[in-house]
């Protein structure tokens, strides 16, 4: 079944002649990990902001969890299904302390103190922060905040997460810290995964890739099948890991290789196989 | 060198003082206040001065830290000493001079009434976290509520605020740094120039101040944020035993100033 459905989604930014997403259409399965691709303008922020029902389309249809996302008398209820990860970590943190950050949320929504905290505490393990509990929020790496941030909405409890940008901030190993975080709620909470970026590397990991441009879906499927079809991604100006890159390469060079393998290894196995004969 | 600024000038620690209510701290202070304005004679200025002195033992606040947070005061102590020595009638202490024996003696304990004050708000804000502090304002003017009073709202700001004052001085700090770079000079010529120099600051630093507030409101409203209403804390406050005993120490402190007062003490 699916968990957030677009219907032929419009949307126009107050005081915009553009439209920045034209007639989006979409369904992701609940317990997937998405990830959406595109340049800077390519209404992929947009799109995430939809998802909560901080944007309402002007023109078209959000569900999610079966909510219509207009409705705003199910505002509350929908948001807490959906946590929502920002790009600025700095930004989206509310207090002092870790722990009071993550329990924002559980106490926006009125939940017993008891259970507050063993969600607290429970978020707080999961993301491996749970020994900085203590600890003043301006004092973390960029990571370590930005997992403080994830720990504050899995508090929420939420069937889907969706990350807008969470490493454009960080470096390498920051990005790295939080893509195995989410990577490791999907697959063991069973969580929706929705992660927004720009580097290509944080979407090999996932289910299905969608890349967009200018407002509108150009590509959707299994990251390996999508990055295959390289002339597409050079078009949007998207460059493709270097393992693609390389068989693409010596696939015009006359090789008979797949595009489809994504890490070195699987890479240099199909190389070896084609040389071998 | 923005950096070196303590804020919120809160000292972790496990003593009793710290383990007490907030509310309780709040109450206290305020009830030390009123009984330091009742104090007229030395016995009354003896017994506030012990009542501090053992609770800066307690707490395990060195006089150094007071001393500290004192020095900044130095200037207006110097003046209210001085006022009261020459302000004073009575009896001069040697004949022709101006300066009386009531003067000398108006003179300490009107220094020593501020030195109190001063002391005793320290001992609150050194044991208690500043979360604290503004939970524990919110539980007790939440009966303001009830005039309209938007009491939720005003104690979210202040932890805002209080979040926040770590995040803006380092944009501070960023940006002179650019600014410095690009040739800009803060440090020499007159207040004028500096105060000038300043400017270039100044304006990115409000404008990134907006833009993280939008953010922050966005962010907020994703995690359900909606106003004070039907909200519950992780954290409960509630009264213990020993919050009830300090707060009767107050109300004892209070009851014998004011009769000390009465006997002219």
């Amino acid at each position: 079944m699916s968990i957030i459905k677009f219907e032929n989604v419009h949307y126009t930014y107050p005081g915009d002649q553009m439209e920045s997403l034209c007639g989006v259409s979409l369904a992701i399965e609940e317990g997937s990990f998405v990830a959406v691709l595109g340049h800077n303008g390519s209404g992929k922020s947009t799109l995430a902001k939809h998802m909560n029902a901080i944007l309402v389309p002007t023109e078209g249809k959000v569900t999610v969890c079966g909510i219509d996302s207009a409705d705003e008398e199910r505002l509350i209820e929908l948001r807490r299904n959906v946590g929502m990860v920002f790009q600025n970590p700095d930004n989206q943190i509310v207090a002092n302390v870790v722990e009071d950050d993550v329990a924002f949320a559980p106490e926006n929504l009125g939940v017993e103190p008891r259970e507050i905290r063993r969600r607290v505490d429970e978020a707080l393990k999961q993301v491996g922060m749970y020994d900085k509990r203590q600890h003043a929020p301006h004092l973390l790496s960029g990571g370590q905040k930005q997992r403080v941030a994830i720990a504050g909405v899995i508090a929420m409890e939420p069937k889907i997460i969706v990350l807008d940008e969470p490493t454009a901030m960080l470096d390498p190993i920051g990005r790295e810290e939080v893509i195995s975080t989410v990577t490791r709620l999907c697959r063991e909470k069973g969580m929706t995964v929705v992660l927004i970026t720009h580097h290509m590397d944080e979407c090999v990991g996932a289910d299905r890739l969608i890349v967009m441009s200018n407002g509108s879906i150009v590509a959707d499927g299994v990251p390996a099948e999508v990055f295959a079809n390289i002339e597409l991604m050079e078009r949007e100006g998207l460059t493709v890991p270097e393992t693609t890159r390389l068989l693409y390469d010596l696939k015009q060079r006359g090789m008979d290789l797949p595009l489809t393998a994504l890490d070195v290894d699987a890479c240099a196995k199909e190389i070896v196989k084609q040389l071998r004969g | 060198m923005l950096k070196d600024i303590t804020l919120g000038q809160f000292f972790p620690g496990d003593t009793i003082a710290h383990r007490l209510d907030p509310r309780t701290k709040l109450l206290l202070v305020v009830l030390f206040i009123v009984a330091l304005f009742q104090a007229r004679g030395w016995v009354a200025y003896g017994v506030l001065t012990l009542t501090v002195a053992a609770c800066m033992t307690v707490s395990h606040i060195s006089a150094r830290n007071i001393f500290k947070g004192l020095k900044p005061m130095i200037f207006i102590l110097a003046l209210t000493g001085v006022l009261n020595i020459f302000y004073t009638g009575g009896t001069p202490i040697l004949p022709g001079w101006i300066i009386t024996w009531e003067g000398i003696a108006r003179a300490i304990q009107m220094v020593l009434r501020i030195v109190l004050l001063i002391t005793g708000t320290f001992l609150l804000t050194y044991t208690t976290s500043p979360i604290a502090l503004t939970d524990g304002l919110e539980l007790l003017l939440n009966p303001l509520k009830k005039l309209r009073f938007p009491v939720h709202e005003m104690t979210i700001m202040m932890s805002m605020a209080l979040r926040f004052i770590p995040t803006l001085i380092e944009e501070t700090d960023k940006i002179m740094s650019a600014q410095k770079a690009r040739g800009a000079d803060f440090e020499t010529g007159s207040l004028m120039d500096r105060a000038k120099a300043l400017l270039p600051v100044l304006v990115p630093l409000f404008v990134s101040a907006f833009r993280r507030a939008d953010e922050l409101a966005v962010a907020m409203e994703s995690r359900c944020y909606h106003g004070g209403e039907g909200r519950t804390r992780m954290k409960q406050l509630i009264l213990k035993g020993r919050d009830y005993i300090a707060l009767a120490l107050g109300i004892l402190l209070l009851a014998g100033i004011i009769y000390l007062k009465k006997w002219g003490l």
